[in-house]
């Protein structure tokens, strides 16, 4: 794939989808370009006036936890965030943001601050922080994953493929 | 070889399969609700196919904001409404019930393989079905294909011992399991529930804990099928659709645990994640404004029952709103028909018709700011009632009607 570059947007641990897009909202969930306006509000309360194309969004642990609205990583995509970079992450948002084609990497966030400017390589599988100069190793994107993600999305594969392709046995 | 029961189940349609196995699958149940039902519309209309693949195995529920409480969501009503006519798939309207309550009801089956839009499709796992959430584009091409693909996921057996002392739930033994193990402890596992205790748990018990599984980070929350559940499916006439399901003795588990349910107490989540759980004396005195009986965890008949019998005779306190929420048509029409409603309705509280209600902050009984409510669902995350300024704490039925009436927490034994 390519390289990535932009600037980190921290939050916290445990950040759950009712942070990223609260049920408060949900009659703008058929009025995409309305509900993004209010985007991570209960985690990171001035993202929709910082968030830049192309930033990172940078997690702690149990990304992305609570319910299975994919509205929650189409949000994060449609503010401009290129990839979430986290330490762990929940199982139905990863597969949610996989299959919008957003990518979700996983490592060790600890030693990546607010506004830090990050240099994602995504085939070397590292993340190198220009504001700290040191270098992150991502965890490897399973191949069943990335195949979707190469794609850009669950829909466009599928338009493509007409199935899914498992690996054989 | 030896399986577990996640195996057992996704081998009978996937041969072979062991953990870490990536496979697709025949899918016996796909459902969506109107919250994420929209983009699965939208989502399968872009997809390029025109019909759905099991129009006898698809529903759409309409529980989550029902009745309406906008002009926006009506419209999205509209829309699921010509969705399913167009498609010939089932469809469950307003005043029916939470979905996870109605696919226990009618639909799930030990064996079975279901997805829907929502997280809490763990709760089938009571009844031995391999459930699970999945988001709005999954659920659509599920729709079109009648298949998903899993990763097959690897178990942690939660082996329970003994039996629950006086006024100590399934709720409390799942937020004591989630308060040990943490919200991301079981993430991509399968949490399988079985042991000499088994056989104690009834199915409503076994619903709210399977519900909760998600809360852990669990793709799955299994029990086995055992005479509980053939009873269960025959009281819901569907005798029919039983078999028994075991995973077999010697299967290779990831982690396992043992919970002797007698030294479970009731147990409160405070805010803001659920694993902040413990025992009820430690939140004891904290004042609420508000608290909620009902959702898909617990606003079954038994919830109800064990709630109307605390508050039977008595006022919920003067500062503290007390609405409740039966869960489903079947469970409000058994719980008029057992008295419970009147006792609900003597003791000052609302009762809201059956459907999602206060759980995810849309309508009836947003919090307002600082106020504080105890309720009986399964996510106390900040703002999920509607505000952010508000705090949620989480506890069983009982725990709820015992502290409706002193207006503060309270331990539900002190009722007795
Ligand atoms: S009752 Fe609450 S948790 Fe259950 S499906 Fe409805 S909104 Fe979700």
């Amino acid at each position: 794939m390519k390289v990535l570059k932009g600037r980190a947007l921290k939050a916290g641990d445990n950040v759950s989808t009712d942070h990223i897009i609260p049920g408060r909202y949900a009659h703008l969930r058929s009025n995409l370009p309305e509900l993004v306006k209010y985007a991570m509000e209960d985690a990171i309360p001035d993202f929709a006036s910082r968030v830049r194309e192309g930033d990172f969004l940078v997690g702690g642990n149990n990304f992305g936890l609570g319910s299975s609205r994919e509205h929650a990583p189409i949000v994060i995509k449609m503010s401009g965030i290129s990839a979430i970079l986290t330490k762990s992450v929940a199982r139905i948002f990863y597969r949610n943001a996989i299959n919008q084609g957003i990518p979700v990497l996983i490592c060790n966030t600890d030693e990546i601050n607010d506004n830090d400017e990050l240099e994602v390589d995504l085939d070397k599988g590292t993340v190198t922080n220009l504001t700290r100069d040191n270098e992150i190793s991502l965890q490897k994107v399973p191949p069943f994953m990335l195949a979707i993600l190469e794609e850009g999305g669950l829909l466009p594969y599928i338009k493509k493929y007409k199935g899914f392709i498992v690996p054989a046995k | 070889m030896a399986k577990t029961l996640t195996e057992k189940i996704l081998d009978s349609k996937a041969p072979g399969v062991q953990a870490g196995d990536i496979i697709a699958v025949d899918l016996d149940l796909i459902f969506c609700q109107d919250t994420t039902g929209p983009l699965v519309v939208r989502q399968f209309q872009e997809s390029g196919f025109t019909e759905i693949a099991k129009p006898g195995n698809t529903v759409f529920f309409l529980d989550h904001a029902v009745p309406s409480p906008n002009k926006e969501l009506s419209n999205d009503h509209i829309l699921l409404h010509q969705f399913v006519q167009k498609a010939g798939c089932m469809i469950a309207r307003e005043g029916d019930g939470v979905c996870h309550q109605l696919v226990a009801e009618l639909f799930a089956k030990p064996g079975d393989i279901i997805i829907g839009s929502d997280s809490h499709t763990v709760t089938a796992g009571a009844l031995g079905a391999f459930a699970t959430g999945m988001g709005s584009t999954d659920v659509a091409i599920g729709m079109a294909l009648g298949k998903t693909w899993f990763r097959v996921p690897e178990s942690f057996l939660i082996n329970m011992e003994g039996s629950f002392t006086k006024m100590v739930t399934g709720k409390d033994l799942i937020l004591y399991l989630i308060g040990k193990i943490g919200a991301d402890g079981a993430t991509y596992k399968a949490l399988e529930f079985s042991g000499e205790a088994l056989g104690l748990m009834t199915m409503s018990q076994r619903l709210s804990i399977s519900n909760m599984a998600v809360e852990a980070g669990a793709k799955v929350g299994l029990f086995p099928s055992d005479e509980v559940t053939r009873k269960f499916l025959e009281e819901q006439g569907r005798g029919s659709d039983y078999r028994p399901l075991f995973a077999n003795p010697d299967a290779n588990y990831e982690r396992i645990y043992s919970i002797n349910l007698g030294y479970v107490e009731p147990m409160v989540s405070f805010p803001h994640v659920v694993d902040n759980a413990f025992p009820v004396g430690e939140a004891k005195g904290i004042k609420i404004q508000q608290v909620f009986i009902g959702t898909c965890t617990n606003g079954r008949l038994e919830d109800i029952a064990i709630a109307a019998s605390i508050l039977k005779g008595k006022k919920s306190h003067p500062e503290t709103r007390l609405l409740v929420c039966p869960a489903s048509r079947k469970v409000l029409m058994d719980a008029i028909g057992l008295g419970y409603i009147s006792t609900f309705i003597e003791a000052g509280a609302v009762v809201l018709p059956p459907g999602c209600a206060a759980c995810l902050g849309l309508h009836q009984g947003v919090l307002g700011d600082g106020e504080s409510c105890l309720s009986t669902a399964n996510r106390n995350f900040k703002g999920r009632m509607g505000n952010a300024e508000a705090f949620i704490y989480l506890a069983s039925p009982a725990t709820a009607a015992a502290s409706a009436i002193r207006g503060e927490i309270t331990d539900p034994r002190e009722m007795m």
